[in-house]
């Protein structure tokens, strides 16, 4: 892949570049900070590519309508942050059900409610994995620098259309406006629909597996609904058909699970002291792994997280064996530390590390608690 | 013709979940012939629905059917629209989905002139909940959460379209089904917003409530009540009191939102 000169660019600008770039040519959004910069892009660019842009009544309508719209075939997104994150939870529990293919990218500020709206948080990694109701399955991708926003990005679009199931790109405000060189490969960087032909037995809903999307206006005369529904779309109560069709949009991200949970290891092989972390608290774990182990080769390692949901149960399980202290800084109250701890299976001491007055983690206080436990 | 209603009817899926003596299933035909006469090719056309018992005839139609989450077909058939210029949209909501929890939906998508065809099943009461007052229940009308009566003021759903910019409205009932074919195709062939609204009796969690008595006396009331718009045109205020106008009340010309916006980026749409 040809790659061009590199461009200074902010991760929210990385967002809509990277969806236009995987195919993306529908955009529906409601306006809020710190997220609107992804809209205000995607309103320039999208009409001069054959796109369409709308601006919706709110962000409930903006889910719908990207839903909408990815019915009629289009690749589809759509933005917000924590206030607007939490309108959209009911029509993403349609989209996960329906299983139409989507991106939602949320910007995360501090909250709770209007909270404090220029600051950073990472306070919604629970609601992204749990906001909408039901016993669903999610995809959340985590990006911790603007090159990641552009790449989890194009990866959310192109798994999304894959599985036929919404995808979450969970920035936070430091990442959505910080500004990077990146170098953008040239050309496009989608997956193409393997075929237009629509098999002979096509099933929208079909149980032996993946199936494609059929857009409306094909003749292929079928049925959406957030109901439980059979192969060909239609209401059913059935327990056991209903126990099945949950089972199978769980399976469906299980089985390719090793494409969807993506996570980076740095530093020493057989670290005592590890960090899990995610975002923009990767930048400043990174900064001290960088010190004690490149510079001063001590026993410390970073896994850092692209992927919070699914949870990298595997990947921390490993971790757990290696490290006798796994440390999480998170900008909450601790999230995913929960997590971690519930597959480190007590198998290292997992500590977590929480600033939430709408301050980053600076490095400092990761190298003392890092230093605590050396 | 009746071979072509057939093809436009999903027999497998009926008998249908209504109730004996509910409304929504002479509405969901007068729809059906409705299509039938516009000569929308069946591969054209998209029936969305809200959530509620009006809202499941989109399951018994053979077409592509898009079921949605409560009040917000609207803005799904938004989405779709604009992604697809081309189909033929018919939007299916009830009273409260509309107008309740829709609400804003439906005044915007009225503001932009959308070329949605939205049909509101108005049988003045939430069905489907078991008889909840609506914004449509006429001040005084019982309900579950109103047993003595609602103090509430209800729409006039036409109204508010057009003052949020809807370009046609019409206004029918399931007592005259073949009037509300003839409304349906009307409003099919306007370019823009068009609402219609269906008068339908809902007896079950409406009518016996109100001592409206059964379908049969709701429907006779209904069809007594209706007044066409050309006749009522001749009426003073007194002599209309407690008659419903049917009939297309407005029809304007406007720029349509799918078409301006196509056009704006140089494509047609054909
Ligand atoms: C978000 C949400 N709130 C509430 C409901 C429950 N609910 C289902 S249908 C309905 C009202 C239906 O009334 P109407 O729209 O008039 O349709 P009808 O059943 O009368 O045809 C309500 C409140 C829901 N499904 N979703
Ligand atoms: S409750 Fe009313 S609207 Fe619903 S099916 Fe029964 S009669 Fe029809
Ligand atoms: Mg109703």
């Amino acid at each position: 892949m040809p790659e061009t000169k590199p461009v200074l660019m902010q991760g929210n600008e990385a967002c809509a570049v990277g969806a236009i770039a995987a195919g993306v040519r529908f955009y529906a959004g409601y306006p809020i900070t710190p997220s609107t910069e992804v809209a205000e892009q995607m309103a320039a660019k999208l009409p001069e590519i054959g796109g369409v842009f709308i601006q919706m009544e709110d962000e409930i309508a903006s889910m719908a309508a990207v839903i909408g719209a990815s019915i009629g075939g289009m690749r589809t997104l759509t933005a917000t942050s924590g206030p607007g994150f939490s309108l959209k939870q009911e029509n993403l529990g349609y989209a996960i059900m329906a299983e139409i293919p989507c991106v939602v990218v949320n910007v995360q500020r501090m909250g709770p409610s209007t909270g404090v709206p220029t600051a950073p948080a990472q306070g919604d990694v629970m609601q992204a994995r749990w906001g909408t109701h039901g016993d669903h399955p999610i995809i959340v991708f985590t990006p911790a620098s603007v090159y990641e926003s552009y790449y989890l990005t194009i990866a959310a679009v192109n798994l999304s259309q894959k599985l036929r199931q919404p995808v979450i790109v969970l920035l936070d405000e430091v990442i959505g406006h910080m500004r990077e060189k990146v170098t953008i490969p040239e050309g496009k960087l989608m997956v193409e629909k393997s075929s237009d032909k629509v098999p002979s037995d096509w099933k929208p809903y079909d149980e032996k597996g993946l199936t494609p999307l059929v857009p409306f206006g094909f003749g292929h005369y079928y049925h959406v609904t957030g109901l439980f529904h059979d192969q060909y779309g239609f209401p059913t109560g059935d327990p056991p058909q209903v126990e099945r069709a949950l089972d199978r949009l769980h399976e469906k991200l299980e089985k390719y699970r090793d494409e969807i949970v993506l996570t980076n290891y740095i530093g020493h092989k057989e670290p005592r002291v590890a960090i899990v972390t995610y975002g923009c608290t990767v930048r400043s774990a990174r900064s001290v792994v960088k010190k004690a182990y490149w510079q001063n080769r001590l026993p410390v390692g970073l896994l850092s997280l692209q992927t919070v949901w699914p949870f990298p149960a595997k990947e921390i399980e490993a971790l757990a064996k290696q490290a006798d202290v796994i440390i999480v800084p998170e900008m909450n109250r601790g999230q995913l530390v929960g997590e971690v701890e519930r597959y480190a299976c007590g198998e290292a001491k997992v500590v977590p590390l929480n600033r939430y007055d709408g301050e980053m983690i600076n490095p400092d206080q990761i190298s003392e608690e890092v230093g605590r436990w050396l | 013709m009746e071979q072509l209603t057939q093809d436009f009817l999903r027999t497998k899926k009926l008998p249908h979940i209504w109730c004996p003596g509910c409304g929504n299933g002479i509405v969901t035909a007068a729809l059906v012939r409705a299509i039938e006469r516009t000569g929308y090719d069946q591969k054209d056309v998209v029936i969305v629905s809200g959530i509620g018992c009006s809202s499941r005839a989109a399951g018994y139609l053979n077409f592509n059917t898009l079921h949605t989450t409560h009040g917000r077909a609207l803005a799904f058939a938004t989405g779709l629209k604009m992604a697809r210029p081309e189909l033929k949209l018919f939007v299916i909501m009830g009273d409260g989905d509309c107008s309740a929890i829709g609400g804003n939906h439906f005044i915007h998508s009225a503001r932009r002139n959308i070329d949605l065809n939205a049909i509101i099943v108005n049988n003045h009461i939430y069905g489907m909940t078991g008889g909840q007052h609506s914004p449509l229940t006429p001040t005084g009308k019982k309900a579950t959460t109103a047993p003595r009566g609602t103090l509430e003021r209800p729409f006039d759903l036409l109204e508010l379209a057009r003052g949020a910019g809807a370009t046609f409205g019409a206004k029918g009932n399931a007592a005259q089904p073949r009037q509300l074919e003839q409304l349906i195709i009307r409003a099919a062939n306007h370019k823009g917003f068009s609402v219609i609204e269906a008068l339908s009796p809902c007896p079950i969690a409406y009518g016996r409530r109100n001592k409206l008595g059964g379908a049969v006396d709701m429907l006779r009331d209904m069809k007594e009540k209706s007044i066409s718009v050309e006749r009522a045109a001749n009426m003073d205020e007194e002599e209309l009191e407690d008659r419903t106008i049917n009939g297309v009340l407005y029809s304007i010309d406007a720029p349509e939102f799918a078409e301006a916006y196509y056009h704006s980026i140089g494509k047609d749409i054909g």
